[in-house]
């Protein structure tokens, strides 16, 4: 093989098929310390917030399952988009494998968000900034995998989610600078590039190594989905 | 961090509806998309 990497090699469908398990195998196995350990820092090391008390917990499955629906979304408008341009069956696969785990993420944010804004805002549930513009990011989830759904032909099906979610990408920027655009219930950000985290040490590692976890279980998930959607398809 | 023993822990300073609502609920949630998606791949190499 030469010096450039032959990337188109990989766009066929069954020579990524063994790469795509060894490579969940790997993520599958490495999510599980990983939780294990941010589980352990975040009950065991991480101390009593001095405002939230204990409440604040959450934090460690919220902001990673916050993070990640985001993430999932942008990732799978792009190999949608790179699918509708080069008309590559495995990109338009992977978009689709990956809408579940992301409108489930999305779900865990709200839910979590939601049981953790009852005991420090009074709320379950505000039209907020940041609460609706995830909303909306579930909704574009289901909806792209209801579209894919209702059309019988796979390649038509790919095109047709393919706009959809390109469209909705506009939404991301949304949610993650909406609470710096509008006067929003939501905290900001907790951690960022550009200034020191605003929480302690140990409140960080256990939300990094659980970020880390829930990446993994991410790509666990979307892999696995995206194996059975070749194995499904081509013998079809 | 000490709980002082595991009712402590479960209490979670009088959070412990919100905090095991959360983490019950991912925990559930993950381990159903884990069971439908290994079922999955076993129905598809069938």
């Amino acid at each position: 093989m030469n010096a450039t990497i032959r990337w188109f090699w990989f766009a066929s469908p069954q020579t990524f098929f063994p790469l795509a398990g060894t490579i969940a195998r790997a993520c599958g196995w490495l999510a599980v310390p990983l939780a294990a350990a941010g589980l352990y820092v975040g009950f065991f090391v991480a101390p009593t917030d001095a405002q939230q008390g204990e409440a604040y917990r959450i934090i460690f499955i919220h902001v990673p399952a916050a993070w990640m629906s985001m993430f999932l979304y942008v990732v799978m408008a792009f190999w949608a988009a790179v699918g509708l341009a080069f008309n590559t069956r495995l990109s338009a696969m992977l978009a689709s494998a990956i809408a579940p785990t992301g409108a489930l993420l999305t779900f865990l944010a709200l839910w979590t968000g939601s049981l953790w804004g009852r005991p420090t805002w009074g709320a379950y549930w505000v039209w907020d900034a940041r609460l609706t513009s995830e909303l909306i990011l579930l909704f574009l989830y289901l909806g792209f995998m209801a579209l894919q759904a209702s059309i019988e032909d796979p390649r038509r099906a790919d095109r047709a989610g393919a706009l959809l979610a390109i469209v909705g990408v506009v939404n991301v920027p949304v949610i993650y600078y909406s609470v710096q655009w509008w006067n929003t219930l939501h905290q900001g950000a907790s951690v960022s590039l550009t200034r020191a985290p605003s929480m302690a040490a140990a409140m960080l590692a256990g939300m990094l190594l659980m970020a880390l976890a829930f990446w993994m279980y991410g790509l666990w998930a979307s892999l696995t989905r995206l194996r059975c959607i070749i194995r499904e398809r081509e013998r079809a | 961090m000490s709980w002082g023993g595991w009712s402590g822990f479960w209490a979670m300073g009088g959070y412990g509806f919100y905090v095991w609502g959360a983490y019950g609920v991912t925990l559930a949630a993950l381990a159903i998309e884990v069971w439908l998606l290994r079922r999955r791949a076993r129905e598809a190499q069938a």
